[in-house]
């Protein structure tokens, strides 16, 4: 009884060990955490942001996607993302109807601006999704984009 | 190894504008070739450094443009300071290049 007591003590310990580890690790900005697997192969949106531990995102007008409206190559969109918001430290970005819709985060250091420019590739037309983490908070819009195959417009 | 990165730094103001190219397949893994999926083959992680701090980081997926552009800013740069940026991808392979930021126009 004794013995299973303390050896329960000790794994709690251990575990409380990893978990302040753990977040020494991550403090630091993403950049030294490993690459969120869970996430990256979910195959929606909403799933991909639960496994980043985004929720209660909140739509923003601050934030400013440049893509075109019509792309006829699907294999090279340029976007360009932009975000007014104060303290933004990362943009996230989810091209929802790709097999794997998440496609990246951006995270900005002091002295970077709040600004990416990306090239994605896009199964077919979706919404390209943005999620701005700034203080604590997630922001999000949305930009539809219409993919034309084979250059027959849309 | 991987062909070097194109890199330019230019800053306007304080404020450097930095474009990247990697080469790199970006592969998908839903590519057929002569009826056989091409692996999966894409850059996972990008660091950027300025003067040895890091700047710009990010997380990607296999959804990136093959020949990867990125494009990004920073404050408070000036001519002469140095861009460092890798690359790694899902083989474990990496890259690193450096560029000086110029004046720019």
């Amino acid at each position: 009884m004794q013995q299973t007591r303390r050896s329960v003590i000790k794994a709690g310990g251990a575990l409380g060990l990893l978990a302040v580890l753990g977040s020494a690790l991550l403090k630091p900005g993403r950049a030294l955490a490993a690459w969120n697997k869970g996430a990256f192969e979910a195959k929606s949106a909403i799933d991909a942001m639960r496994a980043l531990g985004i929720t209660n995102t909140e739509e923003s007008k601050d934030i400013v996607i440049r893509a075109p409206d019509i792309a006829e190559n699907g294999a090279v969109v340029p976007i360009d993302v932009t975000s007014n918001i104060p303290g933004t430290t990362s943009i996230s970005v989810f091209i929802e109807k790709n097999p794997f819709p998440y496609t990246g985060t951006f995270d900005f250091a002091a002295g970077a601006v709040p600004f990416v420019h990306l090239r994605a590739k896009l199964g077919e037309s979706t919404p390209v999704r943005v999620v701005v983490a700034a203080g604590g908070k997630y922001y999000t819009t949305a930009k539809e984009v219409k993919v034309t195959i084979g250059g027959c417009g849309g | 190894m991987a062909d070097p990165m194109k890199i330019r730094a230019t800053v306007q103001g304080d404020v450097a504008d930095v474009r990247v190219l990697m080469a790199h397949p970006m592969e998908t893994g839903q590519r057929k070739q002569a009826g056989k999926a091409v692996p999966l083959h894409f850059i996972q992680s990008i660091t950027a450094q300025l003067n040895g701090k890091t700047v710009f980081s990010a997380d990607i997926s296999q959804a990136i443009s093959r020949n990867p552009v990125f494009a990004f800013k920073v404050k408070g740069a000036k001519a002469g300071d140095k861009i460092v940026i890798t690359w790694k991808d899902n083989k474990g392979e990496t890259r690193t290049d450096e560029t000086t930021v110029r004046a720019g126009s």
